[in-house]
């Protein structure tokens, strides 16, 4: 399964939302890819992922994707991370 | 395991209670503190203000916590952070994550050899940071953040 964390600019919270969106798949038992991308190539990238996990400015700039767009508010909080990749992942 | 965020972070890199009247001066806090150790040039303080207006407050990560940033350019010398912990609180206009209380400086050579240092933060951000504001002295500050990191 692909996951696509994105910020603006490719260095900072992409990066962070990636490692801790990681962690929170090991404990789950999940098997995924996650990038980190930015904005820019955010959108090219989410065509072929199943989830995507940004903030709420970025949300709607992801544009019409299959993929389910997940906002993080608190990217050290590993519960609502937990939780809302919980509830984005298939059964 | 040797380097913790603690080690990161000199004198130069930390401004303790800084006075911010906006989220602009709190921005250029933590760049002119990047620029003092020597990572960045002026022009990246100014690229970190350039960020946030054209995207937005999304640097606010957690609450009262904000992560200034640009994308690696040559106004980057070297991968360094600074630490800039607020007077009183700032409104970075975050519809989660207002009042800022703590600007953390990232400045990346590239897109990923910092991810150490990254690695680092997340150790010491996650969880109570009320502690680590109340430092007055940067060698309070990095027995503090010593103590906090797992």
């Amino acid at each position: 399964m692909k996951i696509v964390a994105v910020c603006g600019m490719g260095i900072g919270t992409s990066v962070l939302l990636k490692m801790n969106a990681e962690k929170v798949l090991r404990t789950l038992g999940v098997d995924a890819d996650v990038e980190a991308a930015d904005i820019g190539v955010a959108r090219g990238m989410a065509r072929d992922a199943q989830i995507v996990l940004t903030s709420e400015e970025f949300a709607s700039e992801i544009g019409e994707v299959a993929a389910k767009v997940i906002v993080i508010d608190n990217f050290f909080d590993l519960e609502e991370i937990t939780t809302k990749l919980t509830a984005a992942l298939p059964e | 395991m040797s380097e913790t965020l603690a080690d990161e972070l000199s004198d130069d890199a930390i401004i303790l209670g800084a006075e911010a009247s906006d989220w602009r001066s709190a921005v250029r806090s933590a760049g002119d503190a990047l620029t003092a150790t020597g990572s960045t040039t002026d022009e990246y303080t100014a690229e970190m203000i350039r960020a946030v207006q054209e995207l937005g407050p999304y640097i606010v990560i957690a609450p009262s916590i904000a992560l200034a940033h640009s994308r690696p350019s040559p106004a980057v010398l070297k991968t360094g952070i600074s630490w800039v912990s607020l007077a009183n609180p700032v409104e970075f206009g975050h519809s989660a994550n207002d009042p800022v209380r703590l600007v953390v400086g990232l400045a990346a050579v590239d897109h990923d050899s910092h991810l150490a240092t990254m690695s680092n933060l997340a150790g010491v951000l996650s969880g109570d940071i009320d502690r680590l504001l109340e430092a007055t002295t940067p060698e309070q500050l990095r027995a503090l953040i010593r103590e906090h990191t797992q």
